[in-house]
């Protein structure tokens, strides 16, 4: 089947299986490896991305259901050149260890915190359950998150 | 370079790659025409293979070759078992990369299907027609002790791998015989899954024209991977590169060598093209190690006043279908030796017994039989607090081991390196205002609320280890570490390091040892590991090894640089060597400090070499093997406040005070990190985790949906605290804090909850503690 979408601000067209997932699509054909996999069964959110605007775990939707869409990616956050807020807050505030959990944490609190500016640390909190992180014990990615949710609020 | 990087918690080397989605981890490295791997995996956790039809697999598009056992022959040789505990009747049954004749797991692999695409290698693999006939399975490893059980090896006999009882049973009963109180109960150390974020991958790449093997994997010691490889394929060690890129995770579950890498290897030299494998999550669930699984039979004996006399244990030890790479050596010699703890405790007695069972292999799981021993010890302590009605921080306080400096003999045979348990203990206490707690827990109380305290004090042994202690336990290696500190000519450094780091943030903590030692900017600093050829001979990273060791490693590599530099410095500068003085990164002539060389003016002035000094050579780089003199042993006291909702068995985990020492922190945010994460992962064993099968054998707890990974939402900010007792015998002093977080945590948690239960008549639990379970008992105590 054929499909279109816009990643990270660049058209591709390709043909496609049907049954191929968004983030096998990313990774395989586009070859945007910065989205993860860590799980089958859409618990990990590995694989977050932004489509349209939202946060989405790319596993749940099949390449041809993002036609026409538009998808930001990992890859395509920063912007000129720039590290994201959300980027340089996981960096300095040791929000990472082994880093694969990383790019889809990072993916889905950048859109938490661009939609909830000043949100709590129990509103944080409760938000990351959907992302799995084996390293951290989530300390330090609760404290990137308020950080720029902090500086949300004071813009 | 003025900035004192030593103990600074700089922001890690490794991140910007990882932020950005750059790093390439092993399933995102991509070669021309490869294979994608699929595994006919059994669904019995115990059958015999009656045959095995592929013919439909083969003719599916794109499927380029199905191959059994018997197809693989002698091509590879069974994985081996590479930790030979001694003087414990040891069996190693057989462990072929595919089954042959008979599948001992749920997820033992049958046949393997390439295919062009890995949803068509994965389509075939459902394809191939597998008759089984299914045999009675057992889980349990008390239940496969036991007479009567299934046999699921026929060389060992009962299901008994081994039984290893090292010490004096007699002394150990007479001190048991003697004592004013014992108590004991019944401890089960459940099923976990390690769930590194990363699921295992590898790809293999055969070169049939120089007959040399590419192996990329998810691998925390790749020269055991390459080690091994070459030992099953027959390919010498020199034409086998292994190498782990960017790896996510392991917590012990990627030091094995498992079948799947050497069926990509065994799969590229027979086609002569690349073959690449990636686990799912539920495949990483069935087949990727799980780690514990102990029945412990524990008691512990104490006198009327108070003094911890002695422990002794018996424990079942699950070791799955097969005996994976380490496995023998987890329920023993990193178990039993710990059993005397932070405590002055003279008799200990373990008896081990390592089970087959039809579950998963087991293997070292972050802790690796320390965390099984502490929970026992400090699950004991409580009960001795309990029957002699006694404060249980008073009783431990009464029997913590006085601060020593350098070496302390205990009753295991281990001599323990530096420590000062009271400090840290006290420390501890004060930051959880203990002494205010129990009149809170009071007030709580009759409002019908329910806190409670979990206190655990510990230390353990890690830095693994001296190579001749790891020769006399029948580990089949050394556990020195190798590193060299290359300087380019413009004062550059590359320092090679044999450990593998997959998450741990060594490329910035190696970096700042180096910086300390020889005052290049860390941003200079560039740490290379994880690929054979690129890097000199190392054990890997497990065990809290990496700091200490290859650290060492380093930080005497750097001192030799160093001694060159001061050489080579005074004679550039035509002075005497002892008038050199040398302060971050510069040599000077004492009295002319005008006069001085900096360590990159000198690095070129060596790679150069116009001018050197008779007998020196050129060049600017040195390299040491390190094997330590003797473990380290962090330790520490961490206390866990929780409520428990009487009506809902709710459990909340309200404040988790971590009072750690590791000796000097090269950077504190590194360690807090280890902490932070191990603590998770060790509260989660007490609160959530826990693998379930059915009686048949089949894994229930198979994906993320159905095992309970612990969430953001079920914690609390942590409060950490820190002394600082250095290593005697460390170049610089310092001990691993990879694993206490997790060895501390768990009876810390269990125990606090405990504490909250005690007033409603619940004494005992089996872990994970549930809400279910703890209004159920909650229930049961009141009827």
């Amino acid at each position: 089947m054929q499909v279109s979408m816009t990643v990270n601000g660049v058209a591709h067209e390709a043909d496609v299986d049907p049954r191929t997932l968004l983030v096998h699509f990313l990774r395989e054909a586009l070859d945007l490896t910065g989205t993860k996999i860590g799980c089958d069964t859409s618990q990990c959110g590995a694989c977050t991305v932004h489509l349209n605007g939202k946060v989405l775990k790319s596993c749940t939707l099949l390449a041809v259901q993002a036609d026409g869409c538009e998808v930001t990616t990992i890859e395509g956050l920063a912007e000129a050149g720039e590290h994201h807020p959300m980027q340089t807050a996981f960096w300095e505030n040791h929000g990472l260890q082994c880093g694969y959990c990383t790019p889809g944490m990072i993916m889905a609190s950048a859109a938490f915190v661009r939609d909830n500016p000043g949100a709590s640390e129990a509103e944080i909190r409760h938000y990351l359950e959907g992302n799995i992180c084996r390293c951290t014990g989530y300390h330090n990615i609760v404290k990137a998150v308020k950080q720029v949710a902090d500086a949300a609020a004071a813009t | 370079m003025s900035t004192r990087i030593f103990g600074s918690g700089i922001k890690r080397r490794e991140d910007p790659r990882l932020i950005t989605g750059e790093a390439r981890y092993t399933d995102d490295i991509k070669l021309p025409g490869v294979l994608h791997m699929a595994v006919v995996r059994s669904p019995y956790a115990h059958a015999n293979i009656v045959g095995i039809d592929s013919s439909a697999a083969e003719a599916m598009d794109g499927v380029v070759a199905v191959y059994t056992s018997e197809d693989i022959g002698d091509g590879l040789a069974g994985l081996p078992t590479a930790w030979l505990i001694p003087d414990s009747d040891l069996k190693t049954p057989e462990h072929p990369a595919l089954a042959k004749g008979k599948v001992r797991y749920v997820g033992d692999g049958v046949a393997i299907v390439l295919a062009d695409d890995r949803y068509r290698a994965q389509d075939a693999a459902d394809a191939v027609v597998v008759e089984y006939e299914e045999l009675p399975a057992v889980i349990d490893p008390e239940e496969a002790a036991a007479e009567g059980a299934p046999l699921i090896h026929d060389d060992v006999e009962g299901n008994i791998a081994f039984r290893w009882a090292p010490f004096d049973k007699e002394a150990s009963d007479a001190v048991f015989e003697a004592a004013d109180v014992v108590v004991s109960e019944r401890i089960l150390q459940q099923r976990l899954l390690p769930t590194a974020m990363e699921p295992r991958a590898a790809m293999a790449q055969y070169n049939p024209a120089t007959q040399e093997l590419t192996l990329w994997c998810t691998s925390q010691n790749p020269h055991i991977h390459r080690f091994i490889i070459s030992a099953v394929t027959g390919l010498n060690e020199n034409k086998v590169r292994v190498i782990a890129p960017e790896v996510g995770g392991g917590f012990g579950s990627k030091i094995p060598c498992y079948p799947d890498e050497a069926l990509v290897s065994w799969a590229s030299i027979k086609l002569g093209v690349p073959v690449k494998w990636t686990e799912t999550r539920s495949e990483n669930y069935l087949i990727t190690i799980h780690g514990r699984d102990h029945v412990q039979h524990v008691e512990m004996a104490a006198s009327n006043d108070g003094k911890l006399l002695g422990v002794r244990a018996t424990v079942y030890a699950g070791m799955g279908g097969y005996l994976s790479t380490a496995a023998p050596g987890i329920p023993t010699i990193l178990h039993g030796l710990l059993y005397v703890g932070p405590y002055t405790i003279d008799s200990i007695y373990c008896e081990s017994i390592g089970v087959m069972t039809n579950g998963t292999p087991t293997d070292a799981y972050r802790g690796a039989g320390r965390p099984e021993a502490t929970f026992l010890l400090e699950r004991m302590v409580d009960n001795v607090a309990r029957a002699l009605d006694m404060d249980p921080v008073e009783l431990r306080r009464k029997n913590l081991i006085p601060a020593f400096e350098d070496g302390y003999d205990v009753a295991a045979g281990l001599t323990y390196d530096s420590g000062d348990y009271p400090a840290a203990f006290e420390k501890a206490l004060d930051m959880a205002g203990y002494s205010d707690f129990r009149q809170a827990q009071a007030d709580a109380q009759a409002q019908g609320r329910y806190l409670g305290i979990g206190v655990t004090a510990y230390t353990e042994m890690c830095g693994l280890g001296p190579s001749q202690v790891a020769g006399a336990v029948g580990f089949q290696g050394g556990l020195w570490e190798s590193a060299t500190v290359r300087v380019t000519p413009t004062g550059k450094v590359q320092a090679l390091i044999g450990a593998s780091p997959h998450g741990q943030g060594s490329e910035t903590t190696l970096a700042q040892i180096i910086s300390e030692e020889l005052g290049f900017p860390v941003e200079d600093i560039e740490v290379v590991h994880g690929d054979t050829t690129e890097t000199p001979m190392g054990w890997g990273t497990y065990g809290s090894r990496t700091t200490p060791v290859t650290g060492a490693a380093l930080a005497h590599a750097s001192r030799k640089l160093k001694e060159k530099a001061r050489v080579l410095a005074a004679h550039l500068m035509e002075a005497n060597v002892d008038d050199i003085e040398y302060a971050d990164g510069n040599f000077s002539v004492k009295g002319s400090p005008d006069q001085a060389q900096s360590i990159q003016d000198v690095a070129l002035m060596a790679h150069l070499a116009w001018n050197m000094p008779e007998g020196m050579d050129p060049g600017f780089e040195e390299s040491q093997f390190y094997d330590p003199p003797n473990f380290v042993y962090p330790f520490g006291t961490h206390i866990a406040i929780v409520e428990v909702d009487a009506e809902t068995g709710e459990i909340e985990l309200q404040r988790y005070i971590a009072v750690d020492d590791c000796g000097p922190q090269i950077n504190p945010e590194v360690v807090a990190g280890q902490i932070h994460g191990g603590v998770v992962q060790g509260a989660a064993q007490a609160l959530c985790e826990g693998v379930i099968y059915s009686d048949d054998g089949q894994l229930l707890t198979g994906t993320m949906q159905d095992y309970c990974m612990p969430k953001a939402d079920m914690f609390p900010n942590f409060e950490l605290g820190e002394t600082v007792t250095p290593s005697p015998h460390h170049p610089i002093g310092v001990k691993g804090v990879g694993e206490t977080g997790t060895i501390a945590s768990t009876p810390t948690v269990y125990n606090a909850v405990l504490d909250a239960l005690a007033p409603l008549g619940v004494e005992q639990l089996d872990m994970p503690l549930t809400s279910a379970k703890v209004w159920g008992a909650i229930q049961a105590a009141r009827s």
